[in-house]
């Protein structure tokens, strides 16, 4: 310790506490504006909201009143029906990337996920127009799903292979020993060891879904009223921000965030259900 | 400790044993690389078969080959025979799901499935088609008692299997392989990641096992394959890194007269 001088002790020190430094101001910097977002929604969007707004459907520009009930409705209808199309189809596809990493397949398949990430989600909602609402002659909930359900395949994909990837190879081993076939030991085995993640993985999926507005302008197209069927268009909550948010009333200006405010509660209330389930279920698999 | 004395008593070396697993001429290879050359070993029936050597002689391979499991390796190839009572194993048209019914495995850290107790050792047998609860309770508890595991667990066999001890765990695992009641039971270094109490509930547990199952053991630790097996299997690695038989034979022959330098060097500890 004797040949280390009092000075390079003091400059170690001091580069210390500057390093460290660094670091808090670069996470205060990203905490704020999170939390000065939260917060702003939050003072503008309260004013708005009473229980009557998720009762009642929209009332014309002047009428007092009014809510986004047929915006609730419509969310739910295209995420609900987007995920039981991508949550099957993703995890089975997720499954083979992750088993056959190297077959062509494979390889193909983990390309197109991260292409298909990449492709901006106004250009899913030109593709879902063309292919879907062109042919059918009009807007609907069911093109909406479609569009949503190409926006969370990726991240569904992905998260199912690499949680997959997770799961100890001598889990996968113990089960094959046994003479249980590659699907068996897949599901029995590797999915219920995945779970908590892939669960995770398509409900940060369906979080992403909810917020696009983008793709819905062509499909789910919005709808004043309300609507259950399919068949035709229907009214979402981002879609609802953007109407509200692009109009000169000071009375929609204010619905526009009462809407986000609710838009962002319900994703920040199914994040903290899935982390509850997750922890439960961990709990219980420890004993 | 009484115990073990006990066992030891009840089991004793047979050298007439019949042959359960012959392996002739057996060659490894991952995709270029020889991992094994030329192997040769008679298992005996219902006896402890320990294969010893130092780090990266091929033991694990040699013992995956028993159930096949080195075709989950990509790129590997096999030459050679590896005879379980009269069928080999890697002849065409053999279904693996036979074989490894047959030869079950017990791997080098416990690795119990995220499911509860009764579920992990029911994998197996469901596996083969038994649905039945009443039949299924039996192969449990049969499976749990005969890997000594049964009074620890009785009154929570719902619980998680992952909520166990280690060597509980471990024993939980022989227990799983139990329960498809297979002739051959393949241990990769089974007691390596546990405390040394657990590693003697093992051993005793393996001598008991020998009553009706034949044991291949691979082990690093040296007293462990004289204090558990009847004979001894001795690897090492030739000019070309692939791994070769130096010497098979009683395991007291192994520890007290090696008849190869190599051997009796490792055995006392000279390297390795």
């Amino acid at each position: 310790m004797s040949n280390i001088s009092f000075h390079q002790r003091t400059r170690r020190k001091a580069v210390n506490v500057i390093m460290l430094s660094l670091t808090g101001i670069a996470t205060i910097l990203v905490v704020a504006p999170l939390l000065w977002i939260l917060g702003y929604v939050m003072r503008e969007g309260l004013q708005a909201i009473n229980l009557r707004f998720f009762t009642d459907l929209p009332t014309p520009v002047g009428v007092p009143g009014g809510g986004i009930l047929n915006a609730l409705v419509g969310s739910l209808m295209t995420v609900g029906l987007g995920v039981l199309i991508a949550a099957p189809l993703g995890m089975l596809a997720g499954f083979y990337a992750a088993t056959h990493p190297d077959a062509p397949l494979g390889v193909l398949l983990r390309f197109g996920t991260d292409v298909l990430s990449g492709v901006p989600s106004i250009v899913m909602g030109i593709f879902a127009y063309t292919l879907i609402v062109l042919p059918q002659k009009h807007f609907s909930a069911f093109s909406g799903g479609v569009v949503l359900a190409f926006i969370m395949l990726p991240i569904i994909i992905r998260t199912t292979e690499e949680m997959l990837r997770l799961v100890p190879g001598s889990l996968r081993e113990a089960s094959l020993a046994l003479g249980a076939a590659e699907w068996k030991t897949s599901f029995s085995v590797m999915l219920p060891a995945a779970l908590s993640g892939v669960i995770t993985g398509i409900l940060l999926a369906v979080a992403r879904a909810a917020g696009e507005a983008a793709p819905l302008l062509f499909t789910a197209f919005g709808n004043p009223f309300m609507n259950v069927d399919f068949r035709q268009p229907v009214a979402t909550l981002p879609h609802m921000i953007f109407i509200y948010a692009i109009s000169p009333y000071a009375d929609w200006h204010a619905k526009a965030w009462a809407t986000a405010l609710v838009l962002i509660a319900l994703i920040l209330l199914l994040n903290i259900a899935a982390r509850v389930w997750i922890q439960v279920r961990a709990r219980r698999l420890k004993g | 400790m009484t115990m073990r004395v006990m066992t030891q008593i009840k089991h004793e070396t047979n050298d007439n044993a019949p042959i359960k697993v012959d392996v002739k001429n057996l060659e490894v290879y991952y995709g270029k690389f020889r991992a094994l050359a030329g192997i040769n070993l008679a298992v005996r029936e219902k006896q402890i078969t320990a294969i010893i050597g130092p780090s990266g002689c091929g033991k694990s391979t040699l013992l995956r080959s028993f159930n096949r499991m080195n075709d989950l390796t990509p790129h590997s190839r096999v030459n050679g025979e590896v005879i379980l009572d009269e069928q080999n194993v890697y002849a065409p048209g053999v279904d693996v799901v036979d074989i490894r019914r047959r030869v079950g495995m017990v791997f080098q850290r416990p690795n119990p499935f995220p499911k509860s107790i009764y579920d992990n050792v029911a994998y197996g047998p469901r596996l083969y088609g038994i649905r039945r609860r009443a039949d299924l309770d039996e192969i449990i508890e049969r499976s749990l008692k005969a890997a000594a595991l049964w009074d620890e667990v009785k009154d929570k066999l719902g619980q998680s299997g992952m909520s166990l001890s280690g060597g509980q765990q471990q024993r939980l695992c022989i227990a799983r392989a139990l329960a498809v009641e297979p002739e051959v039971i393949l241990m990769d270094e089974p007691a390596s990641a546990l405390d040394p109490i657990s590693t003697l509930r093992i051993e005793d547990l393996m001598h008991d096992l020998t009553k009706e199952y034949t044991i291949i053991i691979v082990t690093h630790n040296m007293q462990q394959a004289a204090r558990v097996s009847d004979f001894t299997a001795m690897m090492m690695i030739d000019e070309q890194r692939a791994g070769q038989m130096v010497e098979y034979d009683r395991t007291t022959t192994i520890f007290t007269h090696p008849k190869n330098k190599q051997t009796e060097d490792y055995v006392t500890g000279r390297f390795g």
